[in-house]
């Protein structure tokens, strides 16, 4: 008998050459656990392009496609209706980019699929920068972060702006479905995901990813700090389904910005005035969704 | 298309590739211990901890000892002590390599 919460089948290979405690591999073990074998992942410039590891070495049980950092949107858009002209309907095809590849530089090949209304999977794997070239800013870092482009020496110049939110920018596409996961809980993860098995059109999900190399923490705190995050509303589980907004996990710990940070060395160097300058940010944000999750639900039941 | 340029594609599996000569720490199950809820291997992210037959290992009581249990797999764990983190009753114990090889 076994005590098994998330699928049994492994359709990630271990051997890969991720670093200790990485967030991303976890990211695509349960994106793929969800899916299933019949997947066609494509993936842009980002960690995940090295951790399959050395040519000729493969690390996924399903077929895999490398493209140019910003084309990730459209190479899914292409695969899809090529297996559609061939009579392949039941094909899930998955792209699968950093938050750079993403928020950044993938911006607008996504917001051109997902305007089209491409019937595709795509995962933004968010660890906060651009960790495989060496812990560059994003525009998905957070307020407060050290980056190796926001240094904090001398001149305090860590990061000042705050993160991009692609889910927002997402549902101004009009998109059937877009949702934030955390691998720190994948039974949400992978039913967001089966979830989108039965929604015909784009679907985009935000999974919070720890990089244990990035933000100066221990391996080992990799899925507690993705708890932390959660329990603390830095990133909050949500879903929006056809507009309308439903938060799939409320915190129940009364957690602060503040005991979430503390572990992270990227952080360190923040003052008590400036963490909570961060929470008062992080408490508007958590009420405004809470606001957006009524609205939608009672405009939805008027119709 | 090009015969002398093929375009490249993987064809072998990363298994051949034994990360665990990473390791510095290595998680040790104490099976006594050990109540195989499977969170271990939940957040393995190698992943390195398979399912093994339920009496393959000592278990606690009768009941823990139907359920299948977790084991570790030495030739790929990377030793980030995720599992020893997040397991529920502090059954497995990161142990610093060199004292094992003495």
């Amino acid at each position: 008998m076994k005590n098994l919460t998330i699928p049994e089948e492994e359709l990630m290979l271990p051997g890969h050459t991720a670093c200790l405690g990485c967030g991303a591999t976890l990211a695509m073990r349960y994106a793929l656990k969800a899916l299933g074998k019949n997947t066609i992942v494509t993936i842009p410039a980002c960690c995940w392009a090295v951790i399959p590891g050395v040519y000729p070495a493969r690390t996924l049980e399903v077929p895999l496609l490398y493209t140019a950092f910003e084309v990730t949107g459209a190479a899914i858009s292409g695969i899809k209706n090529a297996l559609e002209a061939t009579g392949n309907d039941d094909i899930n095809v998955l792209g699968f980019a950093g938050d750079g590849g993403t928020a950044d530089i993938g911006i607008q090949s996504l917001s051109g699929a997902v305007e089209r209304g491409e019937n595709v999977f795509y995962i933004m794997y968010d660890n906060e920068a651009y960790m495989n070239t060496g812990v560059q800013r994003s525009s998905s870092t957070p307020k407060g972060a050290w980056t190796t482009t926001t240094q904090v020496g001398k001149v305090r110049d860590w990061k000042k702006e705050k993160k991009k939110n692609m889910v927002e920018i997402m549902v101004a596409h009009n998109i059937p479905y877009a949702a934030t996961a955390s691998i720190a809980f994948p039974e949400d993860l992978i039913k967001k995901l089966e979830k989108g098995k039965n929604i015909k059109g784009p679907k985009f999900y935000h999974i919070y990813a720890t990089c244990p190399t990035g933000w100066r923490i221990s391996p080992s705190k990799t899925v507690e700090i993705a708890r932390l995050a959660v329990e603390s509303k830095v990133f909050p589980l949500y879903e929006v389904d056809h507009g309308v907004y439903n938060i799939t996990y409320m915190p129940k710990k009364n957690v602060s910005v503040k005991e979430y940070m503390l572990p992270q060395g990227r952080f360190r160097h923040l003052t008590e005035d400036e963490i909570k300058e961060i929470q008062s940010e992080v408490d508007k944000d958590w009420n405004l969704l809470l606001e957006k999750e009524k609205w939608t639900q009672s405009l939805n039941k008027v119709q | 298309m090009n015969d002398d340029f093929p375009t490249p594609i993987t064809t072998e599996p990363s298994t051949k590739n034994k990360t665990g000569t990473w390791r510095t720490f290595r998680p040790v199950i104490k099976y006594e211990n050990c109540i195989r809820c499977m969170i271990c291997w939940k957040f393995c992210p190698e992943p390195a901890i398979i399912i093994v037959d339920s009496n393959k290992y000592v278990a606690k009581n009768d009941a823990i000892k139907k359920l299948d249990a977790p084991e570790i797999n030495y030739d790929f764990c990377k030793g980030c002590g995720i599992c020893a983190n997040e397991c529920p009753t502090k059954a497995i114990d990161m142990v610093f390599e060199e004292s094992l090889e003495e």
